[in-house]
């Protein structure tokens, strides 16, 4: 009798610490992590890549805010961004003031060129993005191309992130935007639903097409998009050449937009 | 035993009545019968039918998530043909009729699933 309790202690002990030590779970295929299609993913051929997407804006090449319409529209209508009145606007590409957009930098006496024009806004894409912290279901994420991206589907609507944008690049459908638009003015991009935030995206479904952003190239040179990280890009070349500043710096965001003032 | 007969005929009755999604399944009706019409003029999907009918939700899920977050906005199918990941521009290219093709399967099913209230049904011109 004896001999077999020390048996069933040996054999009991030996499983225990198997089963608390991970041994057990040695033997299995890794399923969790298994692709379920039986092909293959990747990147297109024509999709352009970079290190770290960044725009640079030559603000000193626009006159007036009307010089900004054709790249808002571009951008509105590529991405299907509806016209809501009001408060409860969806803004992806908008214009402000200085005042408005670098609060740090203003002082009442500067000149009245840049003090008195606009500046086109969208979201700056930061190395450090709030927006990411705080959102609770991973909705928005990094990606490693620096893009800050959106996943509509896992969006809850709970505005978190808007609360953390420090920028207002952040919009929620508090109407269906179907209902604002007489039809998708682009039939091969995807709407939003009523109840979920959204944004610009650097257009990096344009960018998987080997296109620049739709405001850059409406923007004719005048928008510069490139790999921050490549110090031959015309970013990295334009951000020598010229003084430049970024909104909030402070924050320590790290945007991904420059403005040349 | 007592009451043998009842006893046994429930314990039947029971097993039946537990295993039925399995006769359905084996002796029910099957998909063709909900009246959806496979597109014409293609001969073949991404993958092979059988896949597709099984999982073509699940693959769904994995372009989404491979496209959104990995970019990888392309996929090599198991035959080495190359696919744009895109519901809108890949698959309803050849499936192009909502009504023929997924909702006949939906709603047979009693399924609802959301993704045209942002994903753009593609008007059907004939």
């Amino acid at each position: 009798m004896n001999g077999d309790r020390r048996k069933f202690l040996k054999v009991a002990g030996l499983s225990a610490f198997a089963l608390t030590s991970g041994l057990a779970g040695l033997g299995l295929p890794t399923k969790a992590n298994a692709q379920l299609a039986p092909g293959e993913y990747g990147h297109g051929d024509a999709t352009v890549h970079a290190k770290r997407w960044a725009m640079v804006i030559d603000t000193r090449q626009f006159k007036s805010a009307d010089d900004y319409k054709p790249l808002i529209e571009a951008c509105h209508k590529a991405h299907n961004v509806p016209d809501i009145p009001g408060d409860k606007t969806i803004k992806w590409l908008w214009l402000d003031t200085y005042e408005h957009v670098f609060p740090d930098d203003m002082n009442e006496h500067m000149s009245d060129r840049v003090k008195g024009a606009f500046y086109p806004l969208l979201c700056n894409h930061c190395t450090n993005p709030p927006c990411v912290r705080v959102c609770p279901t991973q909705a928005t994420y990094k990606m490693a191309d620096g893009i800050v991206a959106m996943d509509y589907h896992r969006c809850i609507g709970c505005r978190f992130c808007m609360a953390g944008c420090p920028y207002g690049a952040r919009s929620f459908n508090f109407y269906d935007p179907r209902k604002y638009m007489k039809e998708p003015t682009n039939p091969r991009f995807p709407t939003r639903m009523i109840g979920v935030v959204e944004k610009c995206t650097f257009c990096a479904e344009r960018l998987a097409q080997g296109l620049q952003p739709a405001c850059v190239e409406a923007a004719k040179g005048k928008i510069l998009f490139g790999d921050l990280e490549d110090p031959n890009s015309s970013v990295r070349k334009a951000l020598a050449a010229n003084y430049s500043i970024r909104r909030k710096p402070n924050l320590g965001t790290q945007p991904g937009v420059y403005y040349l003032i | 035993m007592y009451n043998a007969r009842p006893v046994c005929i429930g314990i039947v009755i029971l097993v039946v009545l537990l295993t039925a999604p399995f006769w359905v399944g084996l002796f029910g009706k099957n998909y063709t019968e909900t009246g959806v019409q496979t597109p014409t003029n293609h001969e073949a999907c991404v993958e092979d039918a059988d896949f597709m009918r099984a999982q073509h939700m699940r693959l769904l899920n994995e372009w989404r998530d491979q496209a959104l977050r990995n970019e990888n906005r392309t996929y090599v199918a198991k035959d080495g043909k190359k696919w744009e990941i895109s519901l809108q521009n890949t698959c309803m290219k050849c499936h192009t009729s909502y009504k023929d093709f997924c909702e006949k399967c939906h709603i047979s099913n009693s399924v609802s699933p959301y993704c045209w209230s942002c994903h753009i049904i593609p008007t059907e011109g004939k």
